[in-house]
């Protein structure tokens, strides 16, 4: 049986994938530039990690593996993961996350479209609350530190745990530049004295930042390309900037100035590739912004009065978790139905 | 210049319009027989009034109206009726319906036509003259032209012609329009009188330059008042409720129709059918079809009514690897059960289809809630929830949804980048629920009936209690009558009353007696 409309639009889940893996290419390059390749082997382990959860858990739940599998939903959970984990994490750090992402968040409810949470968030939850520890060594940016690692004794110890002689893991990490500022402010120090430290760059944290902009500008290119509405980028961004600004306007001492939380931690990365995950986010358009806002929102508690280093991922599990309730209340008129008669 | 609106979403699928556009409208040769279906319009089936063996001749009535909503059957040409039986139709069900067989004679000769002037006659009269001439929508709808026209008391502001043909692949009224637009403006002047209409406005979209050309032409000899506007391609700017937001700002509200708010639309070919019947005579005997799709000829035919749609295609000349028929456009079309269907009012394309052409649509994968289906739906829906709550069959939420208002475009399935055959999902929610409805209902009649028939009961038992008591009285007072001796004509009376009850009794036990020897005789015949 033949059904009409006979014709479609060449366009499909996994090309839509791809073009948002591809967004990301341009932050991860300055991801690389900036923090060396450690990166890369994290993204392939996930990625690794992800595609064979997937096959697995598609062979137990007895669905077709190869449509699955082709679609790139998993290898995106895996990068925005990857993203999200302290490149110079051992292994099974990454392992661990993604294939609870994937098996848990993902399949368990049903696989591809079925998830209420955004798996990568839900891999990064489980990592920083089952290991905080291993999840706070962040490299520190290329130049900024005595000792650096090269790329087979990075190799070493993410798949050995081993160190070269002499060379503490402190020496080479550090806390990302969110906790940075939110420890020392916990020591009395102002803003401004905490900004003038090397890790610092022009508007958030050196290295960070410029991954930030990449991030943007792949985000800019979803936006482009349609593959993302303007709703929850807009909104999110704004009214974080909104709140970090009235505060810095209240007291530019204690808190820190908007474009700083912008360029902090995972708010473009969350504004344009995590929070637009369709499958997870409203359909409405006012319900996008209602969802980023709230999103938005609770980033912003989280990393000034919260006790995790970023808030996006909880915020956005938090708004995961309210979007049957804005949409339903969202519903946009129907045609015929516009009147109030 | 006039403000143009817009309505929500829309999709450019490709035109496919410009391969049968290059050549005139040729006419399609008389084929060797005929096959005339009598249900072809929206509404009652109309009623042969003609016999097996009988000679007709062109334009002669074959099919009465039997109805308010109805419209009348024509012989297309002259012949001898060889058949009137159940033959295969074009209809999604490919169940046969109630066709004439007409072998033609080949003279080709008119019944007694009579043209008349519009003005000279009351609006009920021109109503009854288009039904008995089986003027009827041409867009696709086939609905009486005439019951459109029955407007009550309602006042038509603007009269809309709907020359948008927004689906791809379909030319036939771009070719009507730009052959013979002089009809069709005169057509429409006739309409606007049957409405009292203040404006007329012509919709039709943009990629058809020479049509709206020809239109003003014709509008500019005639002298008359009617503006032509040139409306954005979009599709589905052709539907009659997208159509009208856009020319006039109005949203036909739901569930109402546009002469609720002061509108009509009528397809541009049926106002040259309008045209043809008032002033010339001649009731609906052909149309315009386009042959395209995988053909050597891409074209339009006019064809009559009832020519066998593979005498058709074989005219486009189809090429060997043709797999298959659509009759209307891509996106609402429906496939041909069989080549062997007779043409009707409403065929206006046919689409010849190849593996080529219309690749097999891919797996579906599951919805991921991207939206587009939401950004291309011209009715403002959610596509994506109403085929969640179809799929689960959660029916009242889908109706809470407004799946009533979907006008089953395809927009929302043409741009699914998951391949979801949504709009099968949403004529399989409304069909459920129309069937519940339906099983409702006589569910509420046999419930009424049920308690109609109780209350009987109880009323009639009532009425013999009454009676009872009644009687008793009476014997009671029979009795202090009987006091007084009995004259022997009374006793001679109730002698002859209780010889009568033991005759009574007698019957009924014997009755008895007879029936238990029946039945034991029947069992043990058994």
């Amino acid at each position: 049986m033949i059904f009409t409309p006979l014709i479609s639009k060449p366009d499909s889940v996994s090309a839509i994938m791809l073009k948002v893996l591809l967004a990301l290419l341009p932050g991860i390059a300055m991801y690389v530039w900036y923090f060396g390749p450690a990166i890369l082997v994290s993204i392939t382990l996930a990625s690794i990690t992800a595609l064979s959860t997937e096959a697995l858990m598609l062979k137990l739940r007895r669905r077709p593996i190869a449509p699955f599998l082709k679609d790139n939903s998993a290898l995106l959970t895996a990068w925005l993961l990857a993203l999200s984990i302290p490149p110079l994490a051992p292994w099974w750090l990454v392992v661990v996350g993604t294939a609870f992402a994937i098996a848990i968040a993902k399949q368990l409810y049903g696989g591809l479209g079925n998830n209420p949470f955004n798996p990568a968030m839900v891999g990064y939850a489980v990592l920083i609350i089952s290991f905080p520890m291993q999840m706070t060594h962040w490299l520190a940016p290329q130049g900024l530190v005595l000792t650096e690692l090269s790329f087979t004794q990075q190799l070493d110890y993410i798949f050995q745990g081993v160190l070269p002689h002499s060379v503490t893991l402190d020496a080479l990490t550090m806390a990302t530049p969110l906790d940075t500022l939110k420890t020392h402010l916990h020591l009395d120090e102002s803003v401004q004295q905490i900004l003038n430290m090397t890790i610092y760059g022009q508007i958030g944290g050196h290295g960070s930042e410029m991954a930030a902009w990449g991030f943007l500008f792949g985000g800019l290119y979803l936006l482009a390309a349609r593959i993302i509405s303007w709703h929850i980028p807009v909104a999110y961004l704004g009214t974080l900037f909104v709140i970090a600004g009235i505060f810095h306007l209240v007291d530019p001492t204690h808190y820190v100035a908007p474009l700083f939380h912008w360029f902090s931690g995972a708010a473009i990365l969350g504004a344009f590739f995590i929070l637009t995950d369709p499958v997870s986010s409203p359909t409405t358009n006012k319900g996008r912004l209602i969802f980023a806002a709230g999103a938005a929102f609770l980033t912003y508690m989280i990393r000034t009065f919260g006790g995790f280093p970023d808030g996006v991922a909880f915020a956005t599990l938090l708004m995961n978790i309210s979007v049957p309730l804005i949409v339903l209340y969202t519903q946009p008129k129907v045609f015929g139905k516009k009147d109030k008669s | 210049m006039r403000k143009l609106n817009h309505f929500h979403g829309g999709i450019h699928p490709p035109s496919n319009k410009t391969q049968s556009t290059q050549v005139a409208i040729a006419h399609a040769p008389l084929p060797s027989k005929l096959i005339v279906p009598f249900h072809q319009h929206a509404g009652e089936i109309a009623k042969p009034v003609v016999q097996v063996g009988d000679h007709v001749l062109k334009g002669q009535l074959i099919g009465m109206p039997d109805g308010f909503v109805s419209s009348a059957v024509h012989a297309p040409t002259s012949g001898t009726i060889t058949a009137i039986d159940l033959q295969l139709i074009a209809h999604p069900s490919g169940l046969p319906n109630l066709c004439a067989t007409l072998i033609p004679d080949g003279k080709d000769e008119w019944v007694e036509r009579k043209a008349v002037d519009y003005r000279d006659h009351s609006q009920p009269e021109l109503q009854q003259l288009l039904r008995m001439n089986g003027v009827v929508g041409l867009g696709g709808a086939a609905f009486p032209s005439d019951v459109k026209l029955r407007i009550g008391k309602q006042k038509i502001k603007t009269l809309i012609l709907n020359g948008a043909e927004c689906e791809p692949y379909i030319t036939c009224d771009d070719m009507l329009m730009r052959e013979r637009a002089n009809e069709i403006v005169q057509g429409a002047q006739m309409l606007r009188f049957m409405l009292d209409a203040d404006e007329v406005l012509y919709g039709v979209e943009d990629n058809k330059p020479e049509a709206i050309a020809a239109l003003q032409q014709a509008i500019k000899e005639s002298n008359l008042n009617h503006d032509v506007v040139a409306i954005p391609t979009v599709y589905p700017g052709g539907s009659a409720k997208q159509l009208i937001r856009v020319l006039t700002g109005l949203e036909v509200p739901s569930g109402k129709l546009p002469t609720d708010i002061g509108v009509q639309c009528f397809n541009v070919a049926t106002a040259y059918s309008v045209c043809r019947a008032l002033a010339h005579g001649e009731p609906l005997l052909s149309r315009i079809i386009t042959i395209t799709g995988n053909v050597r000829r891409a074209q339009n035919f006019e064809a009559l009514i009832g020519t066998p749609i593979d005498y058709l295609v074989a005219l486009g000349e189809a090429l060997s690897d043709t797999d298959g028929y659509i009759m209307g456009g891509p996106m609402m079309g429906i496939p041909l059960p069989s080549v062997h269907v007779p043409v009707v009012k409403a065929t206006n394309c046919i689409i010849a289809t190849s593996a080529k052409l219309f690749p097999q649509p891919q797996p579906s994968m599951p919805c991921i809630r991207c939206t587009r289906c939401v950004e291309a739906c011209p009715a403002d829906l959610q596509p994506q929830d109403l085929y969640w709550f179809a799929q689960s069959k959660e029916f009242g939420k889908a109706q809470k949804f407004s799946l009533f208002d979907c006008i089953e475009c395809g927009a929302c399935s043409y741009v699914c980048p998951s391949h979801i055959p949504l709009v099968q999902y949403y004529r399989f929610a409304k069909s459920e629920i129309r069937a519940r409805e339906h099983d409702k209902q006589l569910a509420d009649q046999a419930r009424v009936r049920h308690e109609f028939r109780e209350h009987r009961f109880e009323r009639e038992k009532q009425e013999k209690a009454d009676k009872l008591a009644a009687r008793e009285a009476a014997a009671q007072a029979a009795k202090l009558a009987s006091t007084q001796p009995l004259t022997p004509q009374q006793l001679a009376e109730q002698a002859d009353l209780e010889a009568r009850r033991e005759h009574i009794r007698e019957v009924a036990q014997s009755s008895v007696e007879n029936t238990a020897v029946e039945n034991t005789t029947e069992r043990t015949g058994n």
